[in-house]
């Protein structure tokens, strides 16, 4: 193949390309550029080096919002993944009830988060929230979900969980379809028990579809943002603060651009480590066949 | 000894009838052959017997002891599925020790189970791989020996041979009619290759409509069936069957077909129906005529030389499509006018109702 008719083929891509740069990749390293300069909002940057990851390296505040993220994805992706699958197992049938059911169960999915934080307001607030009267009707004490240090990310968590179940259960349910009927007749006829089979057949059918949930939801949860704000303001006293709260106070509360990119520059690169973690892993305990 | 009894077994799916009034006795290692069309009703009753479906009315009965009323995995029958259904996160080994370990066989046990079916179906290098590793006769195999570990009283074998090609269907087929002699149990063969019937089986069970047309060994279904149906659908190329008026003489019935032709059958004639009756005629007894011997004559419209045999297709001078058969290397040619030699003592007759009516020693 000539260099003429190589270039030649530039053309078809070009304007792909363009519009990819220009919203994708100047972005990105315009990012990275911010990151290495102190710069507010107007007048020219300062070139600091790595200046701005040594001081977030020493920063308490965002150490802390690296820690909440972690937990509350820890809080968030087993239990939306196995209540997704449980949901998938119930609903994956044929019949007018079960597609009403998987209606509903998706509905959540489609709300904004302003929305559902609204929604989650009014349950967990502990003077007139739905939880706080079924707790009262108990003889209990309203738990302040909202307002305790150690009740406020498992809040973020539940609310999350409620929001985001729709589109797992969807990816479960597709992988559920895919397994062919007569395994199951097979299984029947060499007598596995239901739970045998769930173990031995359904499970190992979903494996992909698992890895594929976790790996989602993983690099979704640890990016948890607008639930965080809108519901707690990060507060109690910092407790619920999530690493993309951090950032956007940094950027747009204090108008440190420089800082703010180099924080969003090492959550880029965790995200990126823990997903490959989770790919490495999953693909190792499964070699590849010919 | 009786192995598998079914008592007038019924089963509609909504408003739509597929099986109608089914019973069947098999006896002790014999190997049966359900043989019919698509929709049928034949794999629905192979479902039936193993639990995957269950009939509306009916009973089925197996070594004496009533089964219907059991889980698929209590019943003592084990399935060979048309597309294999191995479990394909298992290896070899693991897909025949499954069953077994439901079934809580011990461990020593079930590895010397594996190991002696695996070495009868030379599948012993493959025990540690997995299905997608294997090409379609060794899943096969693999099919073949998870229901064997199991040791059940009765095989069911839902159209085995279909997903494999030309050759390999040949040489399997020769394997499950030794497999046959090796195993107690009976077998249940569904298929709708009336050659994997005729070869296998010691009786072939003809479905159509609902309802089982015919019960009887493969020589007896293909020289005497019970009617016009099981006619057609035995036998490659279908019999001629064609409206006849009788014209008896004597104790055996005599007919005309419609250009004039007179045809002595060997069918008594007591029983017969009057009218509405029809003449059947495999092509093997349908011949070019020789010098002098032709009995009528047909205008060609397809030649087939399948080397050991042609089949001629014609018309008779009335329109009646007739199929015939002459030597391998003919030279008869598509429009010749040809004369056929017709052997009515090999005719069989068909009532009104598609009865059929057939010479009495054979």
């Amino acid at each position: 193949m000539t260099a003429t008719r190589r270039w030649d083929g530039l053309q078809f891509v070009a304007p792909f390309l363009f519009v990819y740069s220009l919203i994708l990749i100047f972005p990105l390293l315009r990012g990275l550029w911010l990151s290495f300069h102190r710069i507010e909002l107007f007048g020219d940057g300062q070139f600091v080096g790595f200046g701005n990851y040594a001081r977030l390296l020493g920063d308490p505040i965002f150490q802390q919002s690296l820690i909440n993220t972690f937990l509350v994805t820890l809080m968030i992706v087993p239990p939306l993944t196995v209540i997704a699958l449980a949901l998938a197992l119930a609903l994956n049938r044929a019949g007018r009830g079960a597609a009403f059911m998987r209606g509903i169960f998706f509905s959540s999915a489609v709300l904004s988060v302003t929305i559902v934080t609204l929604i989650w307001r009014f349950v967990l607030a502990p003077d007139a929230g739905l939880l706080g009267e079924v707790w009262q009707a108990l003889g209990w004490e309203p738990l302040p979900f909202l307002s305790d240090v150690h009740l406020a990310l498992p809040a973020l968590a539940i609310t999350t969980i409620w929001w985001s179940v729709g589109f797992p259960m969807l990816l479960f349910l597709a992988g559920l379809q895919q397994i062919p009927l007569d395994m199951y007749e097979a299984a029947a006829l060499d007598g596995a028990s239901p739970w045998t089979t769930f173990w031995r057949i359904t499970l190992p059918a979903l494996k992909r579809t698992t890895i594929l949930v976790v790996m989602l939801q993983t690099a979704a949860q640890l990016q948890l943002f607008g639930q965080s704000q809108l519901l707690t303001a990060g507060g109690p006293s910092g407790a619920s603060r999530t690493a993309v709260l951090f950032l956007f106070e940094t950027a747009f509360g204090r108008w440190e651009l420089g800082y703010a990119s180099a924080a969003a520059e090492i959550l880029f690169l965790l995200i990126l480590a823990v997903t490959l973690t989770q790919y490495w892993a999953t693909s190792r305990a499964e070699p590849r066949r010919g | 000894m009786l192995s598998l009894e079914l008592k007038n077994v019924r089963k509609a799916f909504g408003s739509t009838p597929v099986l109608d009034d089914v019973s069947l006795n098999l006896q002790a290692r014999e190997f049966i052959a359900f043989l019919g069309p698509s929709g049928s009703g034949k794999s629905t009753l192979l479902r039936i017997i193993a639990g995957l479906e269950t009939g509306d009315a009916g009973e089925v009965w197996l070594d004496g002891r009533r089964i219907d009323t059991l889980p698929p995995g209590d019943r003592g029958v084990a399935m060979v599925f048309q597309h294999y259904a191995l479990y394909p996160h298992m290896t070899v080994r693991e897909n025949m020790a499954f069953g077994l370990k439901n079934a809580r066989v011990p461990r020593g046990e079930i590895a010397t189970l594996i190991e002696d079916a695996a070495r009868v179906l030379e599948i012993d290098q493959l025990l540690d791989r997995k299905p997608d590793q294997l090409s379609g006769g060794q899943r096969q195999r693999v099919a073949i020996g998870r229901a064997i570990v199991k040791r059940p009283k009765l095989f069911l074998l839902d159209e085995p041979l279909s997903n494999l090609d030309a050759a390999l269907r040949l040489r399997t087929r020769v394997e499950l009619a030794q497999l046959r002699q090796r195993v107690e149990a009976a077998m249940i063969m569904v298929t709708h290759d009336q050659a994997e019937a005729m070869t296998l089986a010691d009786r072939i069970v003809v479905f159509n409509e609902r309802k089982i047309q015919q019960v009887a060994s493969p020589v007896e279904i293909y020289s005497r069936p019970a009617n016009t149906f099981v006619a057609r659908f035995v036998g490659s190329p279908a019999m001629t069957i064609a409206p006849v008026v009788r014209v008896d003489d004597s104790a055996l019935a005599k007919v005309k077909l419609g250009d004039g032709t007179v045809v002595q059958t060997q069918v008594p004639r007591d029983g017969l129906p009057p009218e509405d009756i029809s003449i059947g005629l495999r092509p093997e007894h349908v011949r070019v005529a020789k010098e002098g011997e032709a009995d009528t004559a047909a205008k060609v419209e397809l030649v087939e030389r399948l080397g050991e045999r042609s089949i001629i297709y014609g018309r008779l001078k009335d329109g009646l499509a007739i199929s015939g058969e002459d030597i391998g290397l003919t030279d008869i040619r598509v429009g010749d006018e040809v004369p056929l030699k017709i052997e009515g003592d090999r005719a069989h007759l068909f009532g009104p109702d598609g009865t059929g009516y057939h010479r009495q020693d054979a």
